[in-house]
């Protein structure tokens, strides 16, 4: 057995150059995964990279490093394009759990319901992948692949986030079946940037829970571009814009209510990104 | 081992544990600071929520290693290492904010963070910081009272005088350790040398299965010291609460009968067993065809689960009264519905635990439990001994509601201890947990309901199928409950209730908090609006019009002669109701997607055994030094008995309660007071107390050669006695002692009078019944059919309230369950067997409750109190329905009303 915690990147990586050990950084999901199980033989733990912590301009867009909190990121002073990231991180389970999650644990556990997922794709962000060989970059979107599955290789570790600049206003929307500490049914971020004259300039939109990887809604973002000053969004999403949705039935709600309520939410995201009240 | 060195509670440590081992364990098993508490090892309940640095955290996902260096509080050290720890217990202990107590050290740590951040946070910031510790017990009020009350004023609790015990708003006695920390759960107090337990179960609903070679698996594992099989049994592989219905094994033989059965256990040492790798267990499943519901169970073509169950009906109940065919002919309106509802899940934070020892040719299990005396019979049967042999200790009991009343994790430490002779342990995993121990009793019900056209109900019809799963279990006390609860509190004068539960290969159906009952109301209740609205009446009056009284009848022919105060209920609800209607109506205008509604809903439920023996037997002892021993055997599992029997003990011997020394349950100390259930332990219990109290008062007078009216003290070693202004003392070390070595004695048993029903279900079943009446007010999402419960207003008749503080918390904690069960609680064997798929309701989905106690008194009951533990949750489901339908129009036939539930039944309205 071993469990080792390295005080640098390249030490990381190097420990995992082997490719049998697990990662462990806030442990909110490998506890949970072994309940009554054997935990992990060979762990290597993230904790104490200090490098991998934070959030610093890059350009002028922003990093995350991969083993910030989830309460670091809700109290970060960010531009409003990060209210739906801020957003969610107080709804990822509890504060317990918002203090020890990470954003790289959330993007690389890959749940479906991932709260993180959908306001970094409405970010465009894309993820920064370290091993001993060196860095490379993927966009979020052709990172998480599948349920549960990542293009993150045994050896790599998701060291940041980076999000390009961004100057809209976003927000998120989450459905569960009760007021905290809940797994979402569905739920949406959206990013709005308003035109001088106040109708929306540009959408970027995102549905989590509602398929096996949390998705962006191409076609709604380019019917909503341009939408005049005084409309809300919500009255523009329909039927048509999630039926590529491929949602499932399980304990949480059945299929055709998550691609019901998704246009709901959906919609609420929206107008809050737009500026418009709660209805 | 990792030598990680932190500071724990302000004190240096070191830990010797594995580096990777959750902060939770070695807190607890290696520090033995056991007030951190294990509820899921999955971050989903809160209990093992510690400071680290300041900071929250659940300590059963952080690495011992991750602490290095670091200042980790848990609730020992909350009063020294925190700004408002102290005050925060004192608060918790004095607003009954801890009732089981499980969840208070969780709750108290993330308190503390908050009033160190905040001096004077809203109820809503308290609910933020608290909402990642669940409670199952109190329904959250209390405990945000508590923290309200420690940021406005201290409180003070004053010890009621002789005589003024009963009625008062005292803390609850055994409350202390609860919010030090220092309470011993089943897990607790495991002796450091114990063996530890773990079952191998079944994967699948049913299965064939073989063992492999297990002398080379002990071979290959010299940590594992045994495994145990049915082979094993001294005694009887059988066991179940109803003795002739018992057919559950302990181990499975041949074939499996549900998934999560236990067919072998192993035997070891605590490094190892915790976190043993089920898959290297030797043994070949072979799955075979399931019968997952009474449709699939009651196909002829099934096959038998118990060859002695013909059709796979474990039993059948029945209630008839008057011709109901010949009433609807001629009603002036009638209506029909069918209901069904889910399994529903205890989860009390507190999985099952326990250890065993060997004392001699004696077991002593010390365990978490509702029933010490069904398990010393139990365990004893297993072991092939005598009962007397058995000692049962409860333990600390983190939440019961039923499924403790079943044995769990007692015959595998019995056993391994009694076959070892080194103690044994065993504590359940939450998904061990969730698969193996009983559930509330999924119903399919249909029913017809006929009034006159003046309102005056004539008939009701009730079928029921309980889906009972794979053992009996309380099946049959489900099934006999029903069709004399499917009235509910009105005079119906044609009746045909029938029931029956059937078995199939689901986890085994027991008791919970109602007894089926909660489940029948759910039909019964929205009925009654259903028949008002055709009516054109208001659902209240309608009620009011129909309601029991002293003299009329219920279906079983009773008449109750006192103490019938549902229509007290009903009518204290009379203002709030045209409020909330009112109020509703008007939000209503509004053109939003929210809509409001208000609903009501009734009930009865009866105290003790359905027309069956349950007697209690208390104690009392004067001892030598003046004070009193109170032998309490009623096992408190938060409800607050230590409490209540004490407080009735008190004022029937006519001394303060601040004399009375506890003799906690014990099967060894104290006399049988029956099972903590059936809402009976105030009323049987408190009944018994009563005249033990009375019957030594007698003797104390006796001794000190007094009348009836004379008074008594005790003071400094002295009995002293009082009359017409004689002062007369007894120097107490001077008298002659009995047995117990008491100087004065007294024992008495109270066993209700019941009398049998007959082959209609005629008869007696209870000698009182609670009433109660709920009022809910909800808001619906149209959109997306989500319901949040803005309000409860809760009117429960308990005959006398002995401790309102308690009956607060009873009605409080029984609503928020109401809440889970109408809402978002439903477990589907084989799925999400944890606590983040299977949803109860945090902190934020429990809204204000208004308590309204009402006083009927039976003067059966002590002091006329009658139950309140169950009464308390059958209501609220079926009001919070009926609200839905007041707000939207849409009638929830399929508890629970999850949010796609209510958008289908929405959208199903919209479209014609």
């Amino acid at each position: 057995m071993s469990f080792a915690q390295p005080r640098s990147l390249e030490e990381a990586v190097s420990l995992l150059s082997g490719g049998a050990a697990t990662l462990l950084a806030g442990g909110t999901d490998l506890y949970p995964a072994h309940v009554g199980k054997p935990l992990p033989r060979h762990v290597v733990s993230l904790g104490r990279v200090t490098e991998l912590r934070g959030i610093s301009r890059q350009g002028a867009g922003f990093r995350l490093g991969g083993a910030t909190t989830w309460s670091e990121i809700a109290a970060a002073s960010l531009p409003p394009a990060f209210d739906a990231l801020r957003q969610a991180a107080r709804e990822v389970g509890s504060i317990q759990i918002q203090n020890r999650g990470t954003i790289a644990g959330n993007l690389c556990n890959a749940s479906p319901a991932a709260d993180g997922v959908p306001p970094l794709l409405a970010l465009d962000a894309a993820v920064e992948l370290a091993s001993a060989n060196g860095t490379r970059q993927l966009p979020l979107s052709e990172f998480i692949t599948g349920y549960r599955r990542t293009a993150r290789q045994p050896d790599e570790i998701l060291s940041a986030v980076i999000v390009p600049p961004s100057a809209g206003r976003s927000a998120f929307v989450k459905l569960g079946a009760r007021r905290y500490l809940v797994i979402s049914i569905v739920m949406a971020a959206a990013c709005v940037e308003m035109a001088p004259d106040g109708s929306i300039g540009s959408v970027r939109v995102a549905i989590g829970a509602a398929s096996p990887v949390a998705q962006r809604l191409p076609q709604l973002e380019r019917e909503l571009a341009g939408l005049a000053a005084g409309i809300r969004p919500s009255s523009r999403v329909a039927t048509r814009h999630v039926e590529s949705l491929r949602p499932i039935d399980d304990v949480r709600a059945e299929a055709w209510y998550r691609r019901d309520a998704a246009i709901h939410v959906l919609g609420a995201a929206l107008d809050r990104a737009a500026g418009f009240e709660s209805s | 081992m990792s030598g990680v060195s932190f500071r724990l509670n302000g004190r240096n440590v070191i830990s010797a544990s594995p580096a990777v081992t959750r902060l939770s364990n070695v807190l607890r098993d290696e520090f033995r600071a056991t007030g951190t508490k294990s509820g899921c090892d999955a971050g989903d309940c809160g209990a093992c929520t510690v400071q680290i640095d300041g900071e929250l955290a659940c300590a059963c996902l952080v690495p011992v290693a991750e602490a290095e260096g670091r200042s980790v509080v848990t609730v020992e050290g909350l009063a020294s290492n925190t700004s408002t720890g102290q005050a925060l217990q004192d608060s918790f202990l004095a607003q009954g904010a801890a009732q089981c107590g499980i969840c208070t050290p969780g709750m108290l740590v993330a308190a503390a963070y908050l009033l160190d951040h905040e001096t004077a946070p809203s109820r809503a910031r308290i609910a933020d910081a608290l909402s990642g510790v669940l409670c199952r017990c109190t329904g959250y009020s209390k405990i945000v009272d508590a923290i309200v009350g420690v940021a406005s004023a201290p409180c003070n609790v004053a010890t009621p005088k002789a005589g003024k015990a009963v009625g008062a708003r005292i803390a609850r006695l055994d409350g202390h350790p609860k919010v030090s920390g220092r309470e011993a759960y089943g897990a607790d107090a495991i002796p450091p040398d114990a063996l530890f337990v773990r079952a191998i179960r079944s994967p699948y609903h049913r299965a064939g299965f073989s063992f492999g070679d297990l002398d080379a698996f002990m071979a290959a594992n010299p940590s594992i010291i045994r495994v145990l099989t049915a082979a094993d049994i001294p005694g009887r592989n059988i066991f179940g609460v109803i003795p002739p219905f018992a057919d559950q094994p302990v181990f499975a033989t041949g074939e499996t009968r549900f998934r999560g059965e236990a067919v072998a256990a192993i035997v070891g040492e605590r490094s190892v067993i915790p976190d043993f790798d089920e898959g290297s267990f030797p043994i070949v499943w072979t799955e075979r065809p399931a019968v997952l519901t009474p449709e699939q169970a009651e196909d002829p073509s099934a096959a038998l689960i118990h060859e002695n169950r013909p059709g796979n009906i474990l039993v059948r109940g029945r209630v008839i009264r008057g011709d109901t065919d010949t009433a609807i002919a001629a009603a002036a309106a009638m209506v029909e519905g069918e209901f069904s509802t889910g399994f529903v899940e205890h989860a009390y934070i507190e999985p099952e635990a326990g250890w065993a020892r060997r004392v001699k040719d004696r077991i002593e299990v010390t365990v978490s439990t509702q029933s010490p005396y069904l398990d010393r019979d139990d365990v004893a049967a297993i072991l092939g001994i005598e009962p007397d042999a058995v000692r049962i200790i409860p333990s600390g009991c983190g939440g019961g509601f039923g499924s403790k009343l079943d044995l769990s994790v007692q015959p595998f430490v019995a056993l391994a201890a009694w076959l070892l002779g080194r103690p044994a342990a065993m504590v359940y995993t939450r998904p061990e947990s969730i698969a193996s121990t009983t559930k509330r009793h999924p119903a399919r019900m249909r029913s017809r309901m006929a009034a006159d056209a003046d309102g005056r109900l004539l008939a009701m019809e009730f079928d029921g199928t309980f889906n009972t799963g794979a053992y009996a279990s309380w099946g049959p006390t489900v099934a006999n409950r029903v069709p004399v609860h499917a009235s509910g509190p009105y005079v119906v004068p044609n009746y045909r209730a029938e029931s029956r539960a059937v078995l199939t290969n689901c986890v085994p159906a027991g008791a919970f908090r109602g007894f089926g009952v909660p489940q029948t109301v759910i039909a019964q209740e929205q009925m009654l609006d259903m028949l008002a609205l055709k009516l054109g009446l208001d659902p209240l009056d309608f009620r009011i019009a129909n309601a029991l009284t002293d003299t009329t009848p219920t279906v079983t022919g009773q008449v109750m002669g006192d103490g019938v105060g549902i229509r007290t209920c009903f009518e204290a609800l009379v203002s709030h109701w045209q409020r909330a209607r009112r109020e509703a109506v008007a939000f209503n205008q509004g053109q939003g997607r929210k809509r409001r509604g208000a609903g009501v809903a009734g009930m009865f439920y009866g105290c003790g055994n359905t027309s069956l023996p349950n007697p209690s037997t208390i104690r009392i002892g004067l001892k030598p030094d003046g004070r009193i021993a109170l032998h309490q055997g009623a096992v408190d599992i938060g409800q607050g008995s230590n409490t209540v029997i004490a407080q009735i003990a008190a004022d029937a011997l006519g001394l303060p309660l601040a004399c009375f020394d506890l003799v906690a349950p014990d099967t060894d100390l104290t006399p049988d007071c029956g099972k903590t259930s059936a809402s009976r332990q105030t009323f049987v219990t408190g009944k018994a107390a009563e005249l033990a109290g009375r019957a030594l008062r007698r003797a104390m007078l006796r001794l000190g050669n007094a009348g009836d009216d004379a008074k008594l003290d005790i003071a400094d070693g002295r009995l002293i006695v009082i009359e017409d202004a004689v002062v007369r003392a007894l120097i107490l070390e001077r008298q002659t002692r009995d047995a117990h070595g008491y100087v004065l004695c007294a024992e008495e048993s109270f066993d209700p009078p019941t009398a049998p029903l007959d082959a209609d279900g005629q008869g007696i079943p209870y000698a009182v019944y609670g009433y109660g009446a709920h009022l809910a007010e909800v808001e619906v999402d149209l959109d997306l059919g989500t319901v949040k419960v803005l309000k409860i207003t809760a009117a429960h008749d308990v005959g006398r309230a002995i401790n309102p503080v308690l009956v607060e918390g009873q009605i409080e904690g029984g609503v928020a369950q109401g809440i889970g069960m109408a809402l978002m609680e439903e477990f589907t064997p084989g799925r999400g067997e944890n606590l983040h798929d299977y949803l109860i309701p945090t902190i934020g989905d429990v809204p204000p409750i208004e308590s309204i106690l009402i006083e009927c008194a039976s003067a059966v009951g002590p002091f006329g109190a009658k139950g309140i533990g169950e009464q308390a949750l059958i209501p609220t489901a079926p009001a919070i329905l009926n609200a839905i339908h007041h707000a939207t129009g849409a009638r929830i036939t399929r508890t629970p009303a999850t949010p796609d539930r209510v958008r289908a039944a929405i959208t199903a309205m919209e479209r014609p």
